[in-house]
């Protein structure tokens, strides 16, 4: 073996040259099917140490949602020299700034954004960086600005985007930050070095950006190195043992979250293979279980105090302040054996000996072929503390492989071989109403006329006193979807241009595959309130309601029609047919870097605020209510049951809407039976 | 032949078996002062055949694997006995497990094969015993329990597994006298799989509302925990 930190390990292709961190999962871990009973309470440091970061909460609380931010520094892997809780009883150490709870100044998304979320909590840019930012450094925000069309514009004004990254980072990138402990620095800079000496000939603009992407991805990698001695830590070579691999693996993380201020910033599936160094210093008997616990702990401990400066409107969107550090867990693998290890165990467990808590995001695969044990340990924990995301790992597998991650709350790529173009989403019940009006949107008024915006071309819109034909709505619909999608994905390659031109995550891409599959991520929203006002259309009649302009702002139904969540194919097929359409016309579009288009149906809190810029939609919903978060059936109108309700959700085809779809389900324990 | 339906639940968890569908029939003849679906009463519901409350049914068969099926509660089954009959002969016809919730207030022990057919299709009944003292039972009920009981029995002699429920309202049945003559009677029948002591809740009050009616046990508070162990201590309900 090259390194002697292997020794003990399974050879494979992985330690052949070549980076290959699924690999060596592969040949060296030790599935686990067994029950909880070998877990672990919380050490005394650990108790100690999560006590300081409660008080820390509090304080931050009383603070107002902010204890500390910097003004000066910006923020950099090596901006900062170390910083701790407390020293003395971390195992695992690392903080984005030289103090805990200390946010980052983070200007390369947008210096306006940067000093707006200062000033939100009562602190002042400095004012030379703002100086520098503003003349001698361009930012990804002012970039995207620049080259923005009217009509952009317009659409962004109007809502119908929504939640487009154009002022902040993108973020869903996840670095293989496993990379890091299995292979050592070193060794994955000199892979970049032969990468880029390879990438030679016609210097198009593509290639020039892509060579000078791999310089800026080794300096990264560079600076990583820096980082980590400033803590002591030598991570050239790779690491030796259980407690190195967790740190080493922080640290790629900790870099990225210095360098990005991303709308989620997920950290991979990295508990099975962490479970190999775990395994092999139990076997050595350089570690015990408590001690194993601990370093998870500590950990995870580490990945709840990732914070950002963020504006508050951007807290209001997501209801809370949310980092979205999604850590994927379990699964099977595609040779049958199951993906789930006693460190699958042991970082869940976390929710019990720190008690729970929303981030990381700890989201299981969940297949049925899930080892019981493993099943049914998550069963207890759900019930204890509601904090595990779940995710069908069978529907996931058969298109990702066994060695993907999750992104955000449902967006999946293989670790360090896909990355993606986050693009937020656009409003189809808004859309809907556009057909209806010509693309003049019934909210946003035209600041100059005063008048209702026109928004899209000046379409024909439905004229006359109703009630509505469905064949008419649909037509006049499927015209502004082509308009949407086309603006749509032309705003999203523009977006992305720019961010990675001014705000290039260059440490999260050196740990990922130099030929990256880039997925182009876009997104629907308001997909139950655009499918029951079809429904609405075609199966009872809907009377326009205009207003002076001869707008139609409101809607009168008589009848009943069938609704989304009823498992009633009558109306579920038009949520099909949906989907299925406006992926259609997305995938028509040329997309930045060759990236593949997808989809997803995931809004899961900001459906409130989308809600708010909405009119009144031809299914009854009034103005300004709430749309239905991610997939959901309009709240309220499942009158099935749950089962109903989930298979109408379950109809929408994943093929068309790869990014993902959620469905927010709650239940209390009693409706789910009366026995434990 | 069509029946008449107030609602469908598509992931019935506490009647019966596994995962459930529920068909909730319209109509009861009983009155009973602490039912929670009042709405189901009087004439109104749906019209559906049984084909169609079948087919709808089998949508979630997958569902059913783990000990589930579909349950017909209500209003009272036993009303609309012969729509039920043909419901559960289809669900039958496809592997279904079935189960019928009722009161078994209109069996009549002078013609006791008037439901041979229905039984013949149906798995297990979920037998809702009110009270077991008969002028209690009329207090609460507005009937008598000679038929329910006797349909127990019945069900006994012809070997049809049971699950007996019970409702434990505070100041009415929470007595450990007639939880213990209820215990009792349960003791004579052979075929109890399991008995359930349901506490009550007042959930269904807001229901009262909405239909005008006056919610005959306002001021009843749900029993307490421990009233609930004692009577499930009492009736022996296997856990």
């Amino acid at each position: 073996m090259q390194y002697k930190q292997w020794e003990g390990f399974t050879a494979g292709k992985w330690c052949d040259d070549e980076v290959d961190v699924r690999d060596f999962i592969q040949h060296n871990y030790m599935p686990y099917e067994g029950d909880g009973a070998f877990l672990e309470g919380p050490t005394e440091a650990t108790q100690k140490l999560w006590k300081e970061v409660l008080k820390l909460s509090e304080d931050e609380r009383k603070a107002g949602g902010v204890l500390k931010a910097d003004t000066k520094v910006v923020s950099t892997l090596t901006s900062h020299p170390a910083g701790y809780i407390d020293k003395e009883l971390e195992k695992i150490v690392g903080l984005q700034t030289d103090e805990p709870f200390k946010r980052g100044l983070q200007p390369f998304g947008g210096i306006k954004m940067s000093e707006q979320a200062l000033n939100m909590y009562g602190y002042e840019l400095d004012p030379q960086i703002k100086y520098i930012f503003t003349h001698y450094r361009k930012t990804h925000n002012d970039g995207v600005y620049d080259a923005y069309t009217p009509e952009m514009r317009r659409a962004r004004t109007a809502h119908i985007l929504t939640g487009l990254p154009d002022t902040y980072g993108r973020g869903r990138i996840v670095g293989d930050y496993r990379r890091v402990a299995l292979y050592g620095v070193d060794y994955l800079i000199e892979r970049k070095k032969r990468d880029k000496d390879l990438m030679d000939g016609d210097m198009t603009p593509d290639k020039v950006r892509d060579r000078e992407e791999l310089s800026e991805q080794i300096k990264a990698l560079t600076a990583l190195k820096e980082m980590a001695a400033l803590y002591g830590f030598d991570i050239s070579q790779p690491a030796s043992n259980a407690k190195e691999a967790i740190q080493w693996l922080y640290f790629g993380y900790l870099a990225a979250v210095k360098d990005q201020n991303g709308a989620a910033m997920s950290i991979g599936r990295n508990s099975t293979f962490l479970d190999v160094y775990i395994e092999r210093d139990l076997k050595n008997g350089t570690l015990t279980e408590k001690q194993a616990q601990e370093l998870i702990d500590h950990f995870v401990m580490k990945l709840r105090i990732v914070k950002f400066m963020r504006i508050k409107d951007y807290n209001e969107l997501f209801s809370g302040d949310p980092t979205w550090v999604t850590e994927s867990i379990g699964g099977m693998g595609v040779d049958g054996r199951t993906l789930v290890t006693k460190n699958s165990f042991r970082i869940l467990h976390t929710l019990s000996n720190l008690g729970p808590a929303p981030e990381p995001n700890l989201t299981v695969l969940w297949s049925r072929n899930l080892p019981a044990g493993f099943k049914k340990f998550c069963a207890e924990t759900s019930i204890a503390t509601s904090a595990i995301q779940y995710e069908s790992d069978d529907l996931m597998r058969t298109e990702m492989g066994d060695d993907y991650c999750i992104a955000c709350c449902v967006s999946c790529m293989r670790v360090g071989k896909d990355m993606q173009f986050f693009g937020a989403r656009a409003n189809l019940a808004k859309c809907l109403l556009y057909a209806i009006n010509g693309g003049k949107d019934e909210v946003t008024l035209d600041k100059k006329t005063g008048k209702h915006l026109q928004v899209s071309p000046e379409y024909a819109p439905i004229l006359g006193d109703g009630p509505l034909d469905y064949k008419e709505v649909v037509k006049k619909y499927e015209q502004m979807m082509d308009w949407l999608a086309g603006l749509y994905v032309n705003t999203l390659n523009l977006i992305h241009y720019m961010h990675d031109k001014y705000s290039y995550e260059a440490l999260e891409m050196a740990l990922h595959d130099t030929q990256v599959r880039r997925f182009f991520a876009t997104g629907i929203a308001g997909l139950s309130c655009a499918v029951d006002s079809l429904s609405a259309i075609k199966y009872a009649k809907v009377y326009p309601v205009r207003n002076d302009e001869g707008l139609v702002v409101d809607y009168k139904i008589d009848g009943d029609y069938p609704q989304y969540g009823n498992n009633d194919d009558r109306v579920d097929q038009i949520a099909v047919w949906l989907v299925k359409t406006f992926m259609s016309k997305v995938k028509s579009h040329y997309t930045y870097r060759g990236s593949v288009p997808t989809t997803s149906i995931l809004t899961i809190t900001s459906n409130v605020v989308y809600g708010k810029k909405t009119g009144n939609t031809p299914d009854g919903r009034r103005a300004g209510t709430p749309l239905a978060p991610g997939a959901n059936p309009m709240h309220g109108r499942d009158k099935n049951g749950a089962l109903a309700s989930l298979e109408s959700v379950a109809k929408l085809p994943y093929e068309y809407s790869r990014d993902g779809i959620s469905n927010t389900f709650s239940v209390t324990p009693a409706s789910l039976g009366k026995e434990d | 032949m069509t029946g008449r339906i107030h609602s469908f639940e598509s992931f019935g968890t506490v009647d019966g078996p596994g995962i459930r569908f529920v068909v909730f029939v319209q109509g009861c003849p009983m009155r009973c002062l602490y039912c929670h679906n009042p709405d189901t009463w009087g004439a109104g519901g749906k019209s559906f055949s049984a084909e169609e409350v079948a087919q709808t049914a089998l949508k979630y068969k997958s569902y059913f694997t783990g000990g589930g099926g579909v349950t017909v509660s209500g209003g009272e089954p036993l009303l609309q006995a012969e729509f039920v009959t043909e419901l559960f002969k289809i669900l039958k016809s496809h592997g279904v497990h079935t189960a019928l919730d009722t009161s078994g207030i209109l069996f009549d022990a002078r013609e006791p094969h008037k439901f041979d057919e229905l039984l013949s299709v149906t798995d297990l009944v979920l037998l809702d015993i009110k009270h077991i003292d008969g002028a209690e039972h009329k207090k609460l009920t507005a009937h008598s329990n000679e038929n329910v009981l006797a349909f127990a029995k019945y069900l006994s002699d012809t070997g049809k597994p049971i699950w007996i429920r019970h409702v434990l309202v505070p100041g009415i049945t929470d007595n450990d006298d007639y939880l213990k003559a209820l215990a009792e009677f349960i003791s004579t029948l052979k075929t109890v799989e399991k008995v359930e002591v349901l506490p009550y809740h007042n959930m269904g009050e807001v229901k009262y509302e909405k239909l005008g009616l006056d919610y005959p046990l306002k001021g009843v508070e749900p029993s307490t925990k421990e009233r609930v162990q004692n009577a499930k201590k009492i009736l022996g309900s296997k856990k």
